[in-house]
């Protein structure tokens, strides 16, 4: 029983330390977002390589998840004569769940794995100790360039997930089931309200933040060589994935009135 | 000048150092020698303020300044005074061989791309290395990573140089290259410089002094020659290499099985 309460007892002060230490980081990260000179270069490489480079894979992710969207509305609605919803189901979904969430989730997968395999290795090779001995900040360096590309690359891509989700509804919805074009389009519109687009982009930033943060800070305190690193780049997803489907919920309930 | 007062340092329950006190006087080559394990990184690192000392115990002075106690932008200042070599070279591998060496340079933007190769290029002359420039680490061996890794450390004229193991990992012919360049750096750039090592040939050649490190403290200060001839078991023990003697090795037990037999 006292082993149970120790355990518990520990788990939580170790989360609560993890908690401080990235609550640190960010507040570190903010303040040296905006200290000169200004990391432009990095910044760019950044957004290329967690935003342009995960196109290929949230566009797959999005047709498909509008199609089987529209697969499964379309078969469950036609029991009650709902079919032309369908369209209104797949716009609203997409743009206020399915598209943030789904791209957090793939971007937390490809792009959090890298940042936190890649500076977690810099960590055991002591890189990141040489820069400090080069007089460069570390966080500016590497965490900063990250944190931005994040914040702007994961709304970018949401709006990518949105359009193409709605391509694959239509595509299932009109290609398939051959219901009419024009009333897919006007049903689209008709329920989708500008608030339901740039809310689901206000989560996407969110999550496109703590994926750039939580995986650079699995990273930048690696220890242990390369079973560290494999510790950081695991721990970095599950954690990054678990914020987005967490705070999803919060967000949404404040968002979303 | 580099001064050590009473240096503590804990890592959870390990004592690490347990109050070094070293003096490095300026233009000399300190070498700090002992065993795996025993603190020399950390303390290395403390020098530079990588790493700080527990709290108030102990100081680290560069030319007097406490390095523990500067803030940041302070203390990126003095860190212009060194360069560090690290023991795999540490070369940030997404950069080829001349923007890790001029990578200082590519920051500040005070000079354009081509001027920086250029520098890059006389640099890596100095550490013997020609046409290298535009290869990227993962293409380099270990003795030529150590190499750049030198060039870079160098390359913004540092008045202290620290050096991380410089011989370890590398064949006899390397590392005796890498100690000549040592040598060198010192003669001709008459740099300040802290060198650790458990390599007592490399100790012996690039020693003004040594100081042994043992159970996190300076147990022995002196020439090569009186180290050489030291009366202490613990350092003499050390620097003949042999596993019987006072110092005893974590996890090992000189009565082996098959001795008792």
């Amino acid at each position: 029983m006292f082993k149970l309460i120790e355990l518990i007892g520990r788990s939580i002060t170790v989360f609560a330390e993890e908690l401080g230490r990235i609550l640190i980081l960010f507040v570190t990260t903010v303040r040296q977002m905006v200290a000169l000179p200004l990391e432009i270069r990095g910044t760019f490489k950044q957004m290329l390589e967690i935003g342009i480079r995960s196109t290929p894979v949230v566009l797959i992710t999005a047709i498909f998840t509008g199609m089987v969207f529209a697969l499964q509305t379309y078969t469950g609605f036609k029991r009650f004569g709902a079919e032309t919803l369908v369209a209104s189901v797949v716009a609203l979904s997409m743009t206020r769940e399915l598209g943030p969430v789904l791209t957090g989730l793939i971007v937390a997968g490809r792009a959090g794995a890298a940042i936190a395999a890649e500076l977690g290795t810099m960590r055991v090779t002591e890189q990141i100790d040489a820069l400090e001995t080069l007089a460069t900040n570390p966080i500016k360096y590497l965490i900063v360039p990250r944190f931005i590309a994040g914040i702007f690359m994961l709304p970018a891509l949401v709006i990518i997930a949105d359009i193409i989700g709605i391509i694959g509804g239509y595509i299932v919805t009109v290609g398939l089931f051959e219901a009419s074009s024009t009333v897919y389009w006007k049903r689209t519109w008709d329920y989708l309200e500008v608030s339901d687009i740039y809310n689901g982009l206000i989560k996407s930033g969110f999550f496109g933040a703590s994926i750039a943060l939580i995986s650079s800070y699995k990273g930048f305190y690696t220890s242990g060589g390369a079973e560290g690193v494999g510790k950081a780049t695991t721990g970095a997803v599950v954690l990054s994935s678990m914020t987005i489907l967490i705070s999803d919920y919060f967000l949404s309930a404040l968002l979303f009135k | 000048m580099i001064e050590i007062i009473d240096l503590h340092k804990s890592f959870n329950t390990k004592h690490v150092l347990q109050g070094v006190n070293l003096k490095v006087e300026k233009g000399e080559s300190m070498v700090v020698i002992g065993g795996s394990g025993s603190g020399k990184s950390v303390l290395i690192k403390h020098i530079i303020g990588i790493i700080k000392p527990d709290n108030d115990k102990g100081k680290v002075l560069i030319d007097g300044i406490d390095i523990a106690t500067l803030k940041e932008n302070e203390l990126y200042e003095v860190r212009k005074k060194f360069g560090m070599l690290f023991q795999a070279g540490a070369l940030f591998d997404s950069l080829s061989v001349w923007e890790n060496i001029g990578f200082v340079l590519l920051r500040q933007k005070k000079m354009n791309e081509k001027d920086v190769k250029a520098f890059a290029v006389e640099k890596l002359k100095l550490v013997g290395l020609v046409g290298v420039e535009d290869l990227m680490p993962s293409e380099l061996s270990g003795g030529m990573k150590k190499r750049v890794g030198l060039a870079r450390a160098i390359a913004h004229e540092p008045e202290i140089l620290l050096y991380d193991e410089p011989t370890t990992g590398l064949d006899p012919i390397m590392a005796d290259a890498i100690n000549d360049l040592i040598v060198e750096m010192k003669k001709h750039l008459s740099i300040t410089s802290v060198t650790i090592t458990h390599d007592m040939n490399s100790a012996y050649k690039i020693a003004d002094r040594i100081a042994m490190l043992y159970e996190g403290k300076i147990i022995s200060v002196g020439s090569p020659d009186e180290i050489k001839n030291t009366q202490n078991p613990f350092v003499h023990q050390f620097i003949t290499g042999s596993a019987i003697g006072p110092i005893k090795l974590e996890g090992v037990h000189h009565e082996r099985a098959f001795n008792r037999a």
